[in-house]
């Protein structure tokens, strides 16, 4: 990680962030006052005008590069806006960095975020008092852009507790309906605990490192002397960072949050709760790569953490009939991918898979958001059916969505989801060489790993490691299925056979205005091609071989450079994620690494097809069926439906748990501390009062009679003090 | 009859006028200034009411902008000559008042009581505009009240010399007990004993503890003294440190309150009128945290190391125990007092670890409680004032109703949440992460309990008589546990008060002003007027700007903190056998050996550039 | 050599004199009683006084023997005329039966 620092457009950062804090104070203080236009445009040209900047910046960064040993080398933009604290040789700058890896997060945020605020306008039109609507969601974006430009963990820190604080006003935007209150917060409490475990591993990487600074801490990291340092409170601090993004991320065992959370207003999920909020765990993780592979052992447990985290909320989402709760479990699920990924090692992939997600799950929230808005407010699937009729838009884009997320070939998830796949199959040089993360260099990294290739090759069956490796592809594969699955039965639900509407509902359906399907056709748009910037590495590598082509790209072994675009995004990271680029390790990994590429592809996009496949059959086809099938599994059925029972146990246990501590404290309070102790002590002085008090009877001679026999006391101790 | 508030409006602009630091005596005017208002206020007969209110509050109002000139004027950049603890600037005297006692008329201000000063004079308008609506009864009692509160309480910041410190400590005390034991709630007479009681056993085992140090003041350098700098110059024994510390501590304990001695908080709180609240909360618990700084720790520096992991293990408990209390409290103002104890447990901890960052975090847990907690005391009265009930059940769907109140509030909640951007984070993220890192936090030096040992003096005029007098049972002995860990432990069981935090008071903000507006009183409230917008809206953009810039705050008290840990680093280290170095390699990262305070190399760079104004400003007035 | 008293001689008598007062004055309950004892007690006293002086050639201890004798004249006068009220309202000087006072 190199950094060179251009001067030139470092104010850009301060101003991407500021616009967003604008809009939310002027709407916030003056929103009430202004037309509902002015409140519109206020919200949405905040963001867009950081969305502007969030370009020109981007592009100052691609104009930076310039070629370094292993490729161009982007550097980064910092922009040093004020110092923050200062308390005894600590210094903490409010500072923004700008490389390759916040400018993915930077461009999802803007312009997904731009898209959103355009489809609020439209969403929002019935409600009164949508200045505060507008306000919160810029000041969320504020909060979000601090989270991924903060230059150190504190910085960062301020966003990600920020981006909590607005998802609980968000949450909690109809806050009349005491149930939106309560999820709200819910939300933030549970993120508060995440937060809490964050604040624990920041504790620790300052006691050792002394810097909250991710540069530092990345040099701190991967310097030898400083490293052995590191070593003893690298895994509770990253295990600690870890269950702070878990909380965010919505993961086991903090998930609970993200399905109530769906309260909130349509868009609010989509950009909260969807596209960019709950990745930052993820993104986190990428930014303390250097950390989470520090020791095998994190990993293993991130990757095990993701994969479960994946496939449980799969067969949640199942069974759900919200159309929002099936989504919300799906971005859980589809987080748990990023996780796994990360888990691995494979950070690239990870943030492949988040901006993926972002733009196709942004896609399928609109779409529900544009469906609840034509059904006047219900969410039931069992409700809807056959809306593509009246829909047509919504009903086209929502598709797309649903084969991006399912991995269809050529969609967006497709390239993200099977890069996962493959590096969760491959990736054993960064969980089972402990010497791989200390060693940050290229070099020492191949000589590092090289006994690993010679010895066993990409997957060696035998190892415990890759036990575990092709525990995270099976499980990973198995869920890609049940994805396909679950969302398929929503499309088919609410958009196919027969309308289930009551009359009156069907009367008032009708497509969303332009301002809500524009944003959802942008989407789409993105949703088919935004993947197209990491094909599998097949395609590049592997088919110009096989067709006799060859030639010296960045990533050496015979690709053609002109086919590096298909790499584009692996390139655009591959300084922040020296460790892990797949272009670069995997054709040190067997001899036939893109042959296996070929075949994990084929068998997700199989696996895929065949749940599209089910859920034609069970939710088309047969629309008796699934009832049946519940009815024979009911005991099953019902443990889904209830979502494992997470919620109930967590609510006995820990909430009504600390309550009745609370409680039981309180009366030992008033009873033991202030009864017993304290009044009990002025009680006490009472009755030792109302004894001596007889002493004291006004009766002269019986004073006369204490003095002389105090007078005597007085004698007999001076007689025989030595004796005291 | 002249108008009074006349007078005094020309009084404290000539103040705020006057030129030079040097020439002018600011801290005595800021701490007697109210006493100007207390005469006026006698001249006003009582029905008059509005002219006493706008006469107390023109007043206050007067100091606070006289204390701004306390604030351009302190120089962040003087740091204590060697042999003193703190450098004081702009002091008034010392003028002898008793000689023959050796007591001095000494006032001062440095890094650490230069905020609290600020803190009391910036609450002192805004409690006192609060009252125009809450208080009609005895107004003109309840004025002089508030007035005399704030010279007892301003004084005893400021004050150098112990017995003045003390005079001013009582002071404190009367016009407390009378605001809360008249203008309070029902019970008010009960709550008003045990908070006078309470705080008057600690201040007298104080006062004990004073004459003890200063009996030993005599000897060499003539006659006695009751000079904090004599105090802290007589070399006491290890033995006379620890009995003297536990006196000063109990009666800091008390004020602050730390978990077992802060049952009197909660009574008092909801028994006392809004304005007594604000104040309690936010300067008179800080007097606790105050003391324990300049007085507690430094004299007794020895002590201190015995002592501070249990001050640690009951501070971590306070946090907990306070924030646990308050989710289980239906009514809103217990709810508040219990956080308080939550947050000056953080405050304690941050200040015993010995850190840069905790002791700068535990002055700014100080302020920021002070602001925030002040503020949702204000809100609490916003909403009694109009419903006439602390009870949570009785509200719901406020926010509705009151829309500019609820944003307020909500921002004073967060704030006192602890989240980023506004004050409660910083301080206690710096409490924490010093805390964290401390080496002070060890038990080292057992305590002991048993008699003997502490009691026989001959054999515990050194160190090794009662430092190792016999190991407790149960604590780790050495080996088990790193001393590190010991206070990341500490710092980590702390941190949850953030989450528990964020439990009580959104679950009371949700069943206050979330929810549907199903009570047929809270249909039609008011929002809030034009005055209550006034004194909300400072606390407000005050939690605003500690949060968005608390360098401003930080940068002005850290030589003084940083002059501290040097005093308490020699002390510490001064007869204590260096303890081996734990293991290390490279003898550059090999971490302090235990039991040490921490002191961070200062930085140039943190030294603001110039003062709060302009310099050319500044050179205008210096002409004037 | 015929036998001299010595200081002690005098003190001692002085000591019981004055323990009998002593005793006097918390066991009886009459007044006048109470009285004499009180002034069996202020004579033992000077006769302290008095020997001290005699005992150091300094008339001090003389000047307060007179003092204490000024003082147990108005005293007793003052006291008389009390006890002689007290008798007329209540037939008794027994002073525990004077409890006006204390009500």
């Amino acid at each position: 990680m190199e950094h060179i620092v251009s001067v030139q457009f470092d104010y850009y950062l301060g101003l991407i962030v500021l616009f967003p804090l604008l809009g939310a104070i002027i709407n916030g203080v003056a929103g009430p006052k202004l037309p509902r236009r002015f409140v519109h445009w206020i919200g949405c040209s905040a963001i867009g005008l950081s969305f502007v900047f969030t370009a020109l910046s981007v592009h100052g960064l691609y104009l930076n590069a310039h070629e370094g040993d292993h490729g161009p080398v982007y550097g980064s933009i910092v922009y040093d806006a004020y110092q923050w604290i200062y308390s005894g040789g600590m210094e903490l700058d409010i500072a923004f960095i700008l490389d390759p890896l916040s400018a993915v997060m930077l461009l999802v945020i803007t312009g997904v975020g731009l898209l959103i605020h355009i489809y609020s306008v439209g969403y929002m039109k019935e409600e009164s008092g949508v200045w505060r609507y507008f306000c919160y969601l810029n000041l969320f974006c504020f909060a979000m852009l601090m989270l991924v430009l903060g230059k150190n963990m504190l910085v960062t820190f301020i966003g990600w507790e920020g981006v909590g604080l607005c998802s609980y006003l968000l949450i909690g935007y109809w806050y009349e309906d005491d149930s939106n209150a309560i999820a709200g917060q819910k939300a933030f409490i549970v993120n508060r605990v995440g937060d809490f475990a964050f604040l624990g591993g920041l504790f620790l990487l300052f006691y050792q490192a002394g810097t909250f600074d991710y540069v530092e801490l990345y040099q701190y990291a991967t310097t030898a002397e400083t490293a052995r340092l590191l070593a003893p409170v690298a895994l509770p601090a990253a295990i600690l960072i870890f269950i702070g993004c878990t909380g965010k991320s919505a993961q086991i065992p903090l998930y609970t949050w993200l399905p109530d959370a769906m309260a909130g207003p349509t868009p609010v999920s989509a950009l909260i709760h969807a596209a960019t909020m709950v990745t930052a765990g993820v993104f986190l993780i990428a930014r303390l790569h250097f950390l989470f592979t520090f020791n095998p052992t994190i990993g293993y447990v991130v990757a095990t953490i993701g994969t479960l985290t994946a496939f449980f909320a799969a067969t949640i989402a199942v069974v759900q009939n919200d159309i929002k709760k099936v989504l919300a479990y799906s971005t859980i699920s589809q987080l748990g991918y990023m996780f796994m990924a990360v888990g691995v090692g494979a950070f690239t992939a990870g943030i492949f898979h988040l901006m993926t997600h972002a733009f196709f799950k942004a896609l399928l929230f609109l779409g529900s958001g544009s469906v609840i808005h034509a059904m006047g407010g219900t969410q039931d699937i069992r409700e809807m059916g056959g809306l593509k009729e009246w829909m047509p838009y919504t009903e086209k884009t929502f598709l797309i969505a649903c084969l991006a997320i399912s991995g269809f070939p050529l969609f967006a998830g497709f390239f993200s989801k099977d890069l996962i796949l493959w590096n969760a199959l491959t990736n054993v040089h960064i969980l089972s060489v402990p010497e791989a993360a200390s060693s940050a260099t290229i070099a020492t990294l191949i000589n590092s790993t090289s006994p690993v290739i010679e010895s066993g090759g990409a997957v060696d069956v035998t190892t415990w490691a890759s036990a575990f490796h092709w525990g995270f592809y099976l499980m990973g594969v198995l869920t890609a299925g049940l994805t396909a699955f679950y969302m398929f039965r929503l499309y088919f639900l609410t958009f196919r056979g027969e309308c289930r509407a009551d009359e009156e509902t069907r009367e008032h359906l009708h497509e969303s205005p332009p301002s809500m399907t524009l944003p959802l056709c942008a989407l789409a748009f993105l949703s088919l091609f935004g993947g197209w910037t990491g094909w599998p590495h097949f395609i590049p590598k592997g088919v110009p071989k096989w067709l006799g082509f060859g030639g010296h790209g960045h990533g050496g072994h015979g690709a053609p450079e002109y086919l590096d675009w298909m790499l584009g995004f692996e390139h655009w990271l591959d300084e922040a994620f020296v460790l892990s680029t797949s272009h670069r390790f995997a054709p040190l990994f067997g001899s036939h690494p893109y042959t296996q590429e070929l075949i994990a592809t084929s068998v997700s996009v199989a696996v895929a097809l065949s749940g599209i496949g089910a859920a034609w059959a069970i939710y088309l086809k047969n629309p008796g069926l699934p009832k049946e099938i519940a009815d024979s599994v009911r005991g099953l059925y019902d443990v889904l439906m209830n979502k494992y029972y997470v919620d109930e146990v967590y609510n006995r246990v820990f909430v009504q748990g600390s309550v009745k501590i609370g409680s039981f404290m309180h009366t030992f309070d008033e009873v033991v501390i202030d009864g017993v102790l304290v009044d009990g002590l002025a009680w006490f002085v009472e009755q030792l009062g109302k004894i001596l008090r007889h002493l004291q009877s006004g009766n002269v001679q019986r004073y006369a009679t204490y003095i002389v026999l105090g007078i005597v006391l007085f004698a007999l101790a001076i007689r025989y003090y030595q004796y005291f | 009859m002249a108008d009074p508030t006349a007078i005094l409006g020309t009084m404290t602009a000539l103040g705020a006028a006057l030129p030079s630091a040097s020439s002018f005596p600011w801290l005595t005017v800021i701490t007697f200034g109210p006493l100007i208002g207390i005469l006026a206020l006698m001249l006003i007969p009582r029905d008059q009411t509005d002219l006493l209110r706008n006469t107390a509050l023109l007043c206050t109002l007067g100091v606070f902008v006289v204390s701004l000139g306390v604030l351009v004027h302190f120089d962040p950049s003087v740091v204590a000559e060697s042999g003193q603890v703190f450098a004081f600037q702009l002091t008034d005297g010392p003028v002898e008042w008793i000689p023959a006692l050796g007591i001095h008329y000494y006032l001062g201000v440095d890094g650490i009581s230069l905020w609290l000063v600020l803190l009391t004079t910036f609450l002192g308008p805004i409690v006192i505009y609060s009252t125009y609506s809450s208080v009609d009864e005895h107004v003109k009692e309840y004025m002089i009240c508030l007035l005399f509160l704030q010279i007892g309480m301003v004084g005893a910041l400021v004050s150098l010399d112990v017995f003045l410190f003390y005079i001013f400590w009582e002071m404190m005390l009367i016009p407390m007990y009378l605001i809360i034991g008249v203008w309070g709630a029902d019970q008010r007479i009960y709550a008003a004993v045990k908070f006078f009681v309470y705080t008057i056993v600690g201040s007298l085992l104080m006062l004990i503890g004073i004459l003890y140090v200063y009996f030993e003041t005599g000897g060499a350098g003539g006659g006695y003294s009751f000079m904090f700098t004599d105090l802290a110059a007589v070399d006491l024994t290890y033995n006379e440190q620890f009995w003297l510390f536990a006196a000063f501590f109990l009666a800091f304990a008390i004020k602050v309150p730390l978990v077992p001695f802060h049952t009197w908080l909660p009574r008092a709180h909801v028994q006392a009128p809004t304005a007594g609240s604000v104040i309690l909360a936010g300067v008179l618990l800080k007097m606790g945290t105050y003391g324990m700084l300049r007085y507690a720790f430094p004299l007794f520096p020895r002590a201190l190391k015995t002592f501070a992991p249990y001050i640690a293990i009951v501070a971590t408990i306070g946090v907990v125990y306070g924030a646990l209390m308050a989710m289980v409290q239906d009514n809103i103002k217990r709810l508040v007092a219990y956080s308080s104890i939550s947050h000056l447990g953080f405050c304690v901890l941050g200040l015993i670890s010995m850190t840069p960052q905790g002791l700068a975090g535990g002055m700014y847990v100080m302020l920021a409680h002070g602001i925030s907690t002040g503020g949702l005391f204000l809100a609490v009265g916003i909403l009694y004032e109009r419903r006439h009930t602390k009870a949570i059940e009785a509200y719901g769907g406020v926010a509705k109703s009151m829309p500019i109140f609820s944003a307020m509030f909500m921002i004073v909640i967060f704030a006192s949440a602890g989240l980023p951007g506004l004050n409660g984070f910083v301080g206690e993220f710096l409490s924490l992460l010093g805390t964290a890192k401390s080496h002070f936090l060890w038990f080292d030096q057992p305590l002991v309990f048993a008699p003997e040992s502490v009691l026989d003096l001959s054999a515990t005029s050194g160190e090794g008589g009662i430092a190792f007098g016999g190991a407790m049972q149960g604590l780790p002995v050495d080996g088990q546990v790193t001393p590190e860990m010991t206070a990341y432990l500490f710092a980590l069981v702390a941190a949850t008060g953030v989450i528990w935090a964020a439990g009580y008071l959104l679950w009371m903000w949700r069943r206050v002003m979330f929810g549907p507006l199903d009570k047929e009183e809270n249909r039609n409230l008011s929002d809030l007027g034009v005055r209550e917008i006034l004194y909300m809206l400072p606390i407000v953009l005050m939690a605003l700007f500690m949060g968005v810039y608390p360098k401003f705050f930080l940068s002005r008290m850290d030589p003084t903190l940083n002059d501290f840990l040097q005093h308490m680093k020699t002390e510490v280290e001064r007869e204590i056998p260096k303890s081996e170095t734990t293991q290390g390699d490279d003898p550059e990262t090999v971490p302090p050996a235990r039991g040490t305070v921490i002191v961070e190399e200062p930085n140039d760079a943190w030294v603001p550039d110039r003062p709060m104004f302009d310099e050319d400003i500044r050179e205008a007035d210096d002409e004037e | 050599m015929s036998w001299q008293p010595t200081l002690a001689h005098y003190l001692i008598l002085a000591a019981g004199t004055f323990s009998i007062g002593l005793i006097g004055v918390m066991v009886r309950r009459n007044a006048l009683i109470l009285f004499m004892c009180i002034e069996l007690m202020l004579n033992s006293v000077n006769l302290t006084f008095i020997t001290f002086s005699q005992y150091r050639v300094d008339l001090d201890g003389q000047i307060f023997g007179f003092i204490v004798m000024a003082v147990a004249a108005a005293e007793a006068a003052v006291g008389l005329a009390i006890v002689l009220h007290i008798f007329r309202q209540n037939r008794s000087v027994n002073v525990d039966e004077v409890t006006e006072l204390q009500q």
